[in-house]
Parts: structure tokens; C-alpha cells; sequence
């Protein structure tokens, strides 16, 4: 038994375990205040947990749909992490997919003769750039030190729906019959739309998201630019006096962060959608800032979280569904998990640099 | 026709005008003190639907007010929370408590959505039912309206004549300073969050008591983002954020009127206005403004806090 | 007289002939995680006198009368005033016994007025404020001591030689009995110290027990009454100014091991060659609160150290920031070896062969939870770039280390802790060793050995001189005027933004110097 013991304790000063630890725990407390919001709202808790695992984790088609969930929650976590290396907040990947699917619909719908193999980059292109130059506005803008880029990014996550309502209530509007009721744009044609595979609704977008995750790791981890950039969050002022552009880098990681929360916005449409409706997501650049914050914006962390939460909203609209749980308790858990999280300082957490 | 556009224009730019002015006073109050609350906006909503759900329960809006004031108060206690005793990030933490906010305001509103409620009593101006072109309705507002003006000048006196008050500019200015200077910091910042919540609950209560007269879901609609912008343009002073808020109500209004005023401009692009207007305060006098913030403010902008 | 409870009255309270201290400290240990600053440290203050405190930097002078002044709490010992035992538990418990401190940083908040600073200070505030009153009462002690200041400005407004005058009177307005004063004289020109040495004189008549803090010999032998010596956080001897000498208390100071320090001038050095640095008619733009530099025109010449002296913010931060190309020049040039560099940012200048040494490394100098390795890779990433950047040669970077620190005959460091964990001589030897492995032409160094213990403030001179012998240039700034003396071939004088006089160090003394930072020409001090 002691020697049971032991192997525990060498595990668990490993730095992993203490940081899987941590997870957990939070998870767990986290669940625990959701168990208790169900509860208030006169749902039962347990029966939801049990369905939600058994549909997710249980049957092929749920757990296809977790992967598919996966896809914007890891892409608009990491949107929100690489800034975070460089200290600065981005609220702002709402907006940004946002802008990232519009740009994408503008080149669908515009561009309806080309085949698939040339869609599929353009749209990858056009995701990303339209969440990446509304997010580079806003590291213009810090940059200067003009206004902060958490205010900015808050506020443009406002216009940003506000933009693509306009398109799609005016100039893209869908006339098809029985679309009066739900207003949306046009079908994409459907080499715009991205390839799935298996015969599940899992799409190319998986692929994307795990690449950018595995750049952001690399670049940050073991090239220069990396490691200057990590300076920049940890001692803007040390940076500056030692030759690094502060700047410059604050709105090119801007840039590449929007860049990468416009993609998420691009594959939700194209692939899930194949059209654009005016408030399609339900938050999924918050849920992203909540993961970043929860990883503490490390790689692995993010791609864990993303998991978890994937099964839990799909568990969410499941909910929805089967026991009619308003999104409004969606906003209150992610309070308290952010509670969570902001409470516990000392926990071994990677500072946000 | 001008003349009744005028009067729109005047009435409109007080009913946008007078929340964000509590609002703003609000923050200027936590600001001062070295906290910047995004989480703000959850405020005005909790006030706002508290507000409305009590005053619906108990026939009795003043009731319903206090109730919000209250909410709010604590409310701004958990951010309080996080932001003295956890020393969490402020942008964070007030970005939860938004959440928060929004997620418990929805919940305490479902019931009331769309209903009516018959509002605070409305007073005219003393002296305008004199003139012959002024009708019954015209120029009447309730108490908290009257209140707005004076609440602000008594947020200045307590700030600048008060031994409250200079400790708290201390405590925003140069935490180290007002430390030394035998000032307990926690308490006063929490004393602070109290009254930057209970101010931003009046605020909330307004809007769906008074002004609206109903509840729905996300009624404030970013009016606590911009009452942080409006700190900034009001260099962080209460006298000053009248006319800031009155010159962004007014502004807003006056687009507004303008547009309905038969112009085929599409509502999305009038919902933008205020957001777009926020940014644009923030960005001709942010820059500069820095140098005029509480000290301790300067490093919550650039992150360190 | 207005006020009820002032200093005259309280002045008849003071017998300065009774034997009595005012304060006694007995026993009084602290520890801190590295080091134990006090060691069982007995201390008496009597009223009437000017007690200085002597030793070192990091001898627990300071950490003492923090304690006192309950900042710190002791881990041991007892406080007594006027004979009855106290507890400090913080500033207002000290404020409330009438013990004040002058910190070294002073505590005023500068978007405030002087009325407000001292009307913070005052512990018996009403709840409602009575600015009159205390307006009044800053005039009378001003008057009364040669204090005088406009009670109406915001402090940032207002000379360092004045604030610390505002610092003075938040103590008397709030009725403290012992004023200590930590390091006063640091932003002080010579002729302002002996303006605070005569406002010493006048407290002393009316009773009030000053406590001077300073690692500065001549100070002491020129102020106190009584003088006690700490070395490493104990007592090493308590003297009446009668029985003071030099040789004494640098004995006591030092015990037998002072080190000392080889005069750095003119020896056998290359100064040929263009100058590396040319400044001008350049003139900047004020951002906020910094200082705006006016027609500067300025030259460094290969081996040769230039030394800058002024008053802290009159431009100094400015002119190496501008140097460094952190600032741009909104009029004039600035050529690095000959070439018109005017338009170059940081990095490029940084390239091309400038280091810096900052004024506050952990702040401004390095990435504080990064390693030592990686603040030593950041000081010239390209170097140890590979694969077009994809990776980094660690173990470049640690080769380079140990021959930077071997050069400099440095005490090796672990590369891999983490910068915020060393002390501050080590971190100062880590930056230079890290700026000077780069072989740069030209090094600006600001404040080098501030707050540094003698022995690595000797090691980074040191450093200094044997980079301007090979031949390389060295813009220094420093508030020691005996340092820049020392060690400069050449001085420059800032006030307010501008050069306001060269010399060679034996062509001016330091009345002059003093005189010329503060802008008072006159000689009648």
C-alpha cells in the first residue's frame, strides 16, 4: 500500500499531473455550479449528465458531433491565447468570426463558378483575412496607444453582427421560399462548401484547427519570433529598449489571431451551414476566451478544454431540446467557470505570457 | 416640424442620456479608485431586470429601484471580489462578472419579458406649462431625472471635499502612496465597487422601469461599454461626465431622429451608431487622456494588472 | 498662533537636557527569505538631535527604520516610546506615536496638489475636509523652516529639491516628533544639502529627534550629532560627532576589508577614429510626463567615457533614450560612427553595435520570469538564430554566457534561473554581462550602480572603464557625483532638457556642478 502510495506522490509532483489536476478540479467545480444552475432552473442534473455522456461518447454520430463542436471552440481559443503571449486581452473572436464567415459568403456567392480544389483555399483565404484585418484594427489601435484592445475588440464584437445582419437581410438575401421566416443569404454553391468525411458532418475544419494549434505551439515554443514575442508579454518595456518592434508585433499577432477566428467563422458556414444567417453562433468566441483563460493558454490545456466543452454544449443542445434549458444559463456557466479560474491564482498556472 | 423635432431631439437625448450619465458616474467612482469594470454592462442589466421584476411583484417602482440599487451593489461586490482580495486581472474578471450578469438577468427576466409596468410618476419642468406651446406631456420627467444632475454634483463633493474621497483618489492614484499613508486599500476599493454598483443599478432600473417600461434580454445594449468610454472623454471627473453623457445621448438621438425622419438607412446601420460613436470618443481623446488617469489605472491599460 | 495643538507646545514637552530617549529599540532581528537584514539591533533616538544611521547599501540601515516606522514587522525585539512599550503594526500606528518618515522614493501622488499630499497625511482628519485650515498651517511651517512651497501645484509640477520639502512638511503638519530620512541627499545637488542640513539645524532647536539615513561619510561628519554604523544587519558602533573621524567609521563600516577602488582615469587607450556618437541640434518632442530635449549637440569619441550629471528628470532618461533610438528626433541628426542614423529604429541602432545598461534592470532591462539564457538570447536573437529562426542554439547561448561572465571575472550563474530570483548585484552583472558580450561601440548606461553593495558597484565601474580603454565609448549617467567624477573624461551638465555646460572633472568642483543642475547660478549658497 505505501508503495502504492509513493509511486502516487512521485506522479503527482510531476508538472503534467499537477497541472491535469488542475483541470480537473476546475472542471469539476465548474460542472458542480452548472449541476446547481439545472437544479435552479428545475431540470435534473444527473439525467443530463448521463445523456449528454452516453449521446457523446456513446454512439458515432455524437461523438462525430463533438468533434464538429470542437472545430470553433479550439480555432477561437487559440485566437485569444497567441495574443496573450504578447499580454494583450483579444474579446474580440466573436467579431472576428464573424467577419471571417462574411468575407468567406461574399467570396462564395460572388465566385459561383469555380471548382472545389480552388474554392476550398480561396475561402480558407478569405476567413481568414476578414477576421484578420478587423482584429489588426484593433492592434492598430493599441499599438498607437490609442485605446486598449480589450475595449475595441469588445466593441466590434457589437458592429461585426450588425455587418453581416445588413448583408444578409439586404443585398445576400435568400428568395427561396420559406426563408422569409428565418432570413439568410443565398446558398453557397456546393463546391464552396468544405469537404466532410466519413459521412459524418465532420469537416476539413478539424484539420485546419489542429494545424494552427500545432503552429502556435511551435512558433511560440522554439523559433525567435516566439521568443521575442513571449518578451513583449512579459516586459514590453525590456523589449522595446532590446531592439524588438513592439508594434509591429502587436498588430501582426493581431492580425493572425483575428485571421484565425475568422476561419472558425468560415467553417461553420461552409461546412455546416452552406449559407450565412445572421447570429449564427452562439458565442463561440467568448466560449474561446473562456478556454484560453482556463488553459491558461497553453496548447495542450486548449485542446483538453475544447473536448470537455465540446461534450458539454453539445450536451447544451441537447438540453435544449429534450429539457428546454435557456442559452442564459450557457452565459452563467461560463461566469463561473471564468470565477473559478480568476479565483485560484495560485494554483501552478502558467501566467498569460 | 422643427420645433417638435427639436423637442424630440431633447426629450430623446435625456432618456438616452440620463442612465448613462448614472452609469458613467458609476464608474468614475470605481475608476478613481483604480478599478476599471468592464462587467459594468452586467450591472445595468441586473438593475435592469431586479428593477423591473420587483417593481412588477410589488406593485411599487421606487421599490423596485432601491431593490436594483441594492442588486447591483452586491453584484459589483463579486467583481470587488476577484479584482482586491483575488488580485485577478481586471479586464478578466469584469468581463465574468458581464457574463454573469447577462446570464442572471435573462434568468430573473424570463417571466416578466414584454410585460408592461406603469412607470415612475413624471413631474413637468415647474414653470413650463406657463408657455403657451407646451402641452400636458411635454418636458415631463420623473425624480430620477430631477436627481441625475445632483447626484452627480454630490459624486463630486464626495470625491473632492471628503476625507472618503481623497483617500480613494490616493488609493487610485499611487496605491504604494496611500499605503504609506496609513489608507486601508482593500476596504476602500470595496467600498468603491459598492457604490460603482449601486449607481450602475439605479442606472439599469431606469432604463426598464422609467424609460422603457418593460424587460427584455440584453435590453442596455453596450450602454456599460460606452459609460467607460465616457469616463475617459470626462477625464475621469463627475461634473464632466454630465456633459459627456448628455453630448452622447444627444448625438445618438439626434441620428436617430434624423434617420426616422423618413431615410431608407437600414436599422443595422442605426444600431451601429453607438458603437461606432464609443470608438470614436475613445480614439480622438484616449491617447491623450492617459496621462490624465488615476495612476494606478495606467497599469491595468497596458496589462501588468 | 491659529492652530490649538502645535509645535510650540508640543516643543516645551521636549527636555533636551533629560537623558531620556524619545524612542528606544531593543533586541530588534528580521529576516528576510536570503539574507537576515537586522541582527539584534539596540538603538536609541534622543530628541534634539541629529542621529545619523551609516553603513553600506544592504547593511539594514533602511529595514531598521522601516520597522520602526512599521512598514516591516520585526520578528523580534521591542519598540518603546517615551518609555512606554509599543506595537507598530503599520504607518498609522508610527503616525498615531508621532514618528515620520522621509522614504527614499517619496510617497506623494503626482496628479495631486501639495495640499492634497499633505492633507493625506494627516492622521486626525474630519470627515469633511477643512482645506483652509490646512492651508493655513502648511504656511506657518513653512514659514518656520525654510519649507516654502505653493500648497496650490500639483506635485509634478514642482522641482525634486521642493518635493521633498512637501515630504518634510506632511510630517510636521501631522505632528511626528521623529522624522527619519532615508537616503535624503540622493536628488539632491550640493548646495540643496546644505539648504536641508541648515533646515536640520532649526528642527533640532525645537526639539524634534532626526534620524538621517545615508551610506554618504562626508554627510554625516558634516550633520550628526551622534552617529551609529550597521554592517550587515548589526550594530558595529554608536559615536558622539566629537569622537568621529573618517578612518574611524570607515573602519567600523568596513571592519578591515574596505575595498579600494583604482582612480579610472586617462591610461593607455585607442581614441582614434570617428566619433561613435554625434548628436546634432537634436531636439525631441515631450510625450506626457518626460522631459523635452532642446539643441542637444553632443559627441563621444572612441575611449571615452562621457558623464551626465542633472538633477533626475531634467532629460536624462531622454538623452539615452534618444541615443538608443527608443525616442526620434523631431529636429537635428544623429550619426553612430559617421553614419546618419537619424531615422533608424532601436533594433537597427542596436545592431549596429549599442548596448544599454537601463536605470532599473528588472523593469526595464530584462523579462523578469525568463531565464537567464533567455534574456541572454534576446539581447541578440539573430545571432543565435538557426533555420531562418525556426530554432534557437541553446547552447550557443550558454558558451557565450560563460565567456562573458569569465571576461568580465564574474561570479558564474546558473543560466537557467529564472532573472527575477537573483539579487540586484547579480542582476546588474547579468545585464552587463549581456550587453558587453556583444562587443558594443557604444554603451549607455544609466544609474549603473544604484542601490548596488560596494563591491559590485566596483565591479560594474570596473566594467566601464575596461570598455572605454579597448577603445569603446560610454555615455553615463549617475546621481553620484563622486562617480562621475571619477570615472568620466568628460562632463556634461543637463537642466531641463538642455546641455548647460561641459568641462573636464578638474575644471569645475561640485558647488559648480550643483549649481548648474538646478539652475540656480548663483554662488552665494
Amino acid at each position: 500500500m505505501s508503495k502504492l502510495l509513493k509511486g502516487v506522490a512521485r506522479i503527482a509532483r510531476k508538472g503534467w499531473a499537477v497541472a491535469a489536476a488542475r483541470y480537473a478540479m476546475i472542471l469539476a467545480i465548474a460542472l458542480v455550479a452548472y449541476a446547481i444552475v439545472l437544479l435552479l432552473a428545475g431540470k435534473d442534473p444527473i439525467k443530463a449528465c448521463v445523456d449528454t455522456f452516453s449521446f457523446t461518447l456513446g454512439t458515432r454520430y455524437g461523438f462525430s458531433e463533438v468533434i464538429v463542436r470542437m472545430v470553433p471552440l479550439l480555432l477561437t481559443a487559440v485566437a485569444v491565447a497567441i495574443p496573450s503571449r504578447l499580454g494583450l486581452i483579444n474579446v474580440g473572436g466573436e467579431g472576428q468570426l464573424y467577419m471571417g464567415a462574411w468575407l468567406a459568403t461574399w467570396g462564395a456567392i460572388t465566385f459561383t463558378g469555380l471548382p472545389q480544389a480552388i474554392f476550398v483555399p480561396l475561402l480558407i483565404v478569405l476567413g481568414f483575412l476578414g477576421g484578420g484585418v478587423w482584429a489588426a484594427i484593433a492592434g492598430f489601435f493599441r499599438a498607437r496607444g490609442l485605446v486598449n484592445e480589450t475595449i475595441t475588440t469588445l466593441l466590434m464584437n457589437y458592429i461585426a453582427p450588425l455587418i453581416v445582419g445588413l448583408s444578409v437581410y439586404g443585398a445576400w438575401r435568400s428568395r427561396e421560399p420559406g426563408s422569409s421566416a428565418f432570413p439568410q443569404s443565398v446558398a453557397f454553391p456546393d463546391a464552396a462548401r468544405l469537404p466532410r468525411f466519413f459521412d459524418t458532418r465532420v469537416h476539413l475544419g478539424i484539420i485546419l484547427a489542429l494545424v494552427v494549434l500545432f503552429v502556435f505551439w511551435f512558433v511560440m515554443e522554439r523559433t525567435k519570433w516566439g521568443l521575442k514575442m513571449r518578451a513583449v508579454g512579459g516586459n514590453p518595456e525590456a523589449a522595446r529598449r532590446l531592439g524588438i518592434r513592439v508594434g509591429f508585433y502587436i498588430v501582426v499577432v493581431m492580425f493572425i489571431a483575428g485571421g484565425i477566428a475568422g476561419l472558425a467563422g468560415m467553417a461553420e458556414v461552409s461546412a455546416l451551414h452552406g449559407r450565412l444567417r445572421a447570429g449564427f453562433s452562439p458565442g463561440y468566441g467568448f466560449i474561446g476566451f473562456l478556454i484560453s483563460w482556463l488553459s491558461g493558454g497553453s496548447p495542450l490545456g486548449i485542446l483538453m478544454m475544447s473536448f470537455v466543452l465540446a461534450i458539454v454544449f453539445s450536451g447544451g443542445s441537447l438540453l435544449q431540446i429534450t429539457q428546454g434549458v435557456p442559452f442564459a444559463a450557457i452565459n452563467v456557466l461560463m461566469a463561473l467557470i471564468l470565477f473559478v479560474v480568476l479565483i485560484k491564482p495560485r494554483l501552478p498556472r502558467r501566467k498569460l505570457s | 416640424m422643427t420645433w417638435t423635432l427639436i423637442c424630440g431631439v431633447l426629450s430623446g437625448t435625456i432618456m438616452y442620456g440620463v442612465p448613462l450619465l448614472y452609469a458613467t458616474l458609476g464608474e468614475v467612482v470605481g475608476q478613481r479608485a483604480g478599478m476599471v469594470n468592464l462587467g459594468l454592462e452586467g450591472i445595468l442589466l441586473i438593475g435592469a431586470s431586479v428593477g423591473f421584476a420587483v417593481s412588477v411583484e410589488t406593485g411599487n417602482p421606487w421599490v423596485g429601484i432601491i431593490a436594483a440599487a441594492i442588486a447591483g451593489a452586491l453584484f459589483n461586490l463579486v467583481y470587488a471580489f476577484l479584482v482586491v482580495t483575488r488580485r485577478a486581472n481586471q479586464l478578466a474578471s469584469g468581463l465574468a462578472v458581464m457574463f454573469f450578469g447577462m446570464g442572471v438577468s435573462a434568468m430573473i427576466g424570463r417571466a416578466y419579458v414584454g410585460g408592461g409596468s406603469k412607470g415612475l410618476v413624471r413631474y413637468q419642468i415647474p414653470g413650463i406649462s406657463a408657455f403657451p406651446w407646451a402641452t400636458k406631456t411635454m418636458f415631463s420627467y420623473d425624480l430620477l431625472v430631477y436627481f441625475a444632475v445632483p447626484v452627480a454634483v454630490l459624486v463630486w463633493w464626495i470625491l473632492f471635499r471628503t476625507r472618503w474621497g481623497l483617500s480613494l483618489r490616493a488609493v487610485g492614484e499611487s496605491p504604494s502612496a496611500a499605503f504609506a499613508a496609513g489608507r486601508r486599500i482593500s476596504l476602500l476599493k470595496y467600498q468603491a465597487a459598492l457604490m460603482c454598483g449601486l449607481l450602475g443599478g439605479i442606472a439599469g432600473a431606469h432604463l426598464s422601469v422609467a424609460l422603457a417600461r418593460t424587460w427584455s434580454e440584453g435590453m442596455s445594449g453596450g450602454r456599460g461599454f460606452i459609460a467607460v468610454a465616457l469616463v475617459i472623454f470626462s477625464k475621469w471627473h463627475p461634473l464632466r461626465a454630465i456633459v459627456g453623457a448628455m453630448l452622447f445621448g444627444g448625438a445618438v438621438t439626434l441620428q436617430l431622429q434624423l434617420q426616422a425622419q423618413g431615410s431608407s438607412i437600414s436599422p443595422f446601420l442605426l444600431n451601429m451608431i453607438p458603437y461606432m460613436l464609443t470608438l470614436g470618443v475613445l480614439l480622438v481623446w484616449g491617447g491623450a487622456r492617459r496621462f490624465a488617469a488615476p495612476g494606478a489605472l495606467g497599469r491595468v491599460y497596458s496589462g501588468e494588472e | 498662533m491659529s492652530s490649538s495643538h502645535d509645535m510650540r507646545t508640543a516643543t516645551q514637552q521636549f527636555d533636551t537636557e533629560s537623558p531620556a530617549p524619545l524612542v528606544s529599540l531593543r533586541g530588534i532581528t528580521k529576516r528576510f527569505p536570503n539574507v537576515i537584514a537586522n541582527d539584534s539591533v539596540d538603538l536609541d533616538l534622543f530628541p534634539g538631535e541629529v542621529h545619523a544611521l551609516l553603513g553600506e547599501n544592504g547593511a539594514g540601515k533602511s529595514t531598521l527604520m522601516k520597522i520602526l516606522y512599521g512598514f516591516y514587522s520585526a520578528d523580534s525585539g521591542t519598540i518603546a516610546v517615551d518609555g512606554e512599550e509599543a506595537h507598530i503594526g503599520s504607518p498609522l500606528d508610527a503616525r498615531k506615536l508621532r514618528i515620520g518618515m522621509v522614504f527614499q522614493t517619496f510617497t506623494l501622488i503626482p496628479a495631486m496638489t501639495v495640499a492634497e499630499n499633505i492633507t493625506l497625511y494627516l492622521p486626525d482628519l474630519p470627515a469633511v475636509l477643512d482645506n483652509r485650515r490646512i492651508a493655513e498651517q502648511i504656511d506657518e511651517f513653512g514659514k518656520q523652516y525654510h519649507l516654502d512651497v505653493d500648497p496650490r501645484l500639483p506635485v509634478r509640477d514642482i522641482a525634486i529639491g521642493d518635493q521633498q520639502k512637501v515630504e518634510v512638511l506632511k510630517l510636521l503638519v501631522g505632528r511626528a516628533r521623529v522624522l527619519i530620512f532615508d537616503e535624503a541627499t540622493r536628488v539632491l545637488a550640493p548646495h540643496e544639502i546644505e539648504g536641508l542640513f541648515r533646515i536640520f539645524e532649526r528642527l533640532k532647536e525645537d526639539g524634534y529627534a532626526i534620524v538621517f539615513i545615508t551610506h554618504k561619510l562626508r554627510e554625516v561628519l558634516a550633520c550628526a550629532d551622534r552617529i551609529t554604523v550597521m554592517k550587515r544587519g548589526r550594530i558595529a558602533g554608536t559615536l558622539i560627532r566629537s569622537e568621529a573621524t573618517e578612518e574611524g567609521l570607515v573602519a567600523l563600516m568596513f571592519g578591515d576589508a574596505m575595498p579600494r577602488e583604482i582612480r579610472q582615469t586617462a591610461g593607455e587607450r585607442k581614441t582614434d577614429g570617428a566619433p561613435l556618437l554625434e548628436l546634432r541640434n537634436v531636439t525631441t518632442r515631450a510625450e506626457g510626463e518626460g522631459t523635452r530635449l532642446d539643441d542637444i549637440s553632443l559627441e563621444i569619441r572612441p575611449g571615452e567615457i562621457v558623464g551626465v550629471a542633472g538633477v533626475s528628470g531634467n532629460g536624462q532618461r531622454e538623452l539615452g533614450d534618444i541615443i538608443l533610438g527608443l525616442i526620434a528626433c523631431a529636429r537635428g541628426r544623429r550619426l553612430l560612427q559617421g553614419v546618419d542614423a537619424t531615422s533608424w529604429i532601436a533594433g537597427r541602432i542596436r545592431a549596429s553595435g549599442v548596448g544599454f545598461v537601463p536605470e532599473d534592470p528588472l523593469g526595464m532591462g530584462v523579462v523578469p520570469w525568463m531565464t537567464v539564457a533567455q534574456n541572454a538570447a534576446l539581447g541578440s536573437v539573430e545571432t543565435y538564430a538557426r533555420h531562418g529562426g525556426l530554432s534557437l542554439d541553446w547552447n550557443h547561448v550558454q558558451r557565450d554566457i560563460g565567456t562573458s561572465f569569465e571576461e568580465l571575472s564574474f561570479e558564474a550563474l546558473n543560466p537557467w534561473v529564472q532573472v527575477r530570483t537573483l539579487s540586484g548585484g547579480q542582476l546588474q552583472r547579468a545585464v552587463l554581462a549581456r550587453e558587453l558580450g556583444r562587443r558594443p561601440k557604444l554603451l549607455v548606461a544609466s544609474y549603473p550602480t544604484r542601490e548596488l553593495d560596494v563591491r559590485s558597484a566596483m565591479a560594474a565601474r570596473r566594467v566601464l572603464a575596461t570598455l572605454r580603454d579597448s577603445g569603446g565609448g560610454v555615455l553615463l549617467v549617475s546621481e553620484d557625483l563622486d562617480e562621475l567624477f571619477s570615472l568620466s573624461d568628460r562632463l556634461i551638465v543637463l537642466h531641463q532638457g538642455r546641455i548647460v555646460g561641459t568641462f573636464l572633472p578638474h575644471e569645475i568642483d561640485r558647488h559648480k556642478i550643483g549649481h548648474l543642475m538646478t539652475g540656480s547660478g548663483g554662488t552665494n549658497e
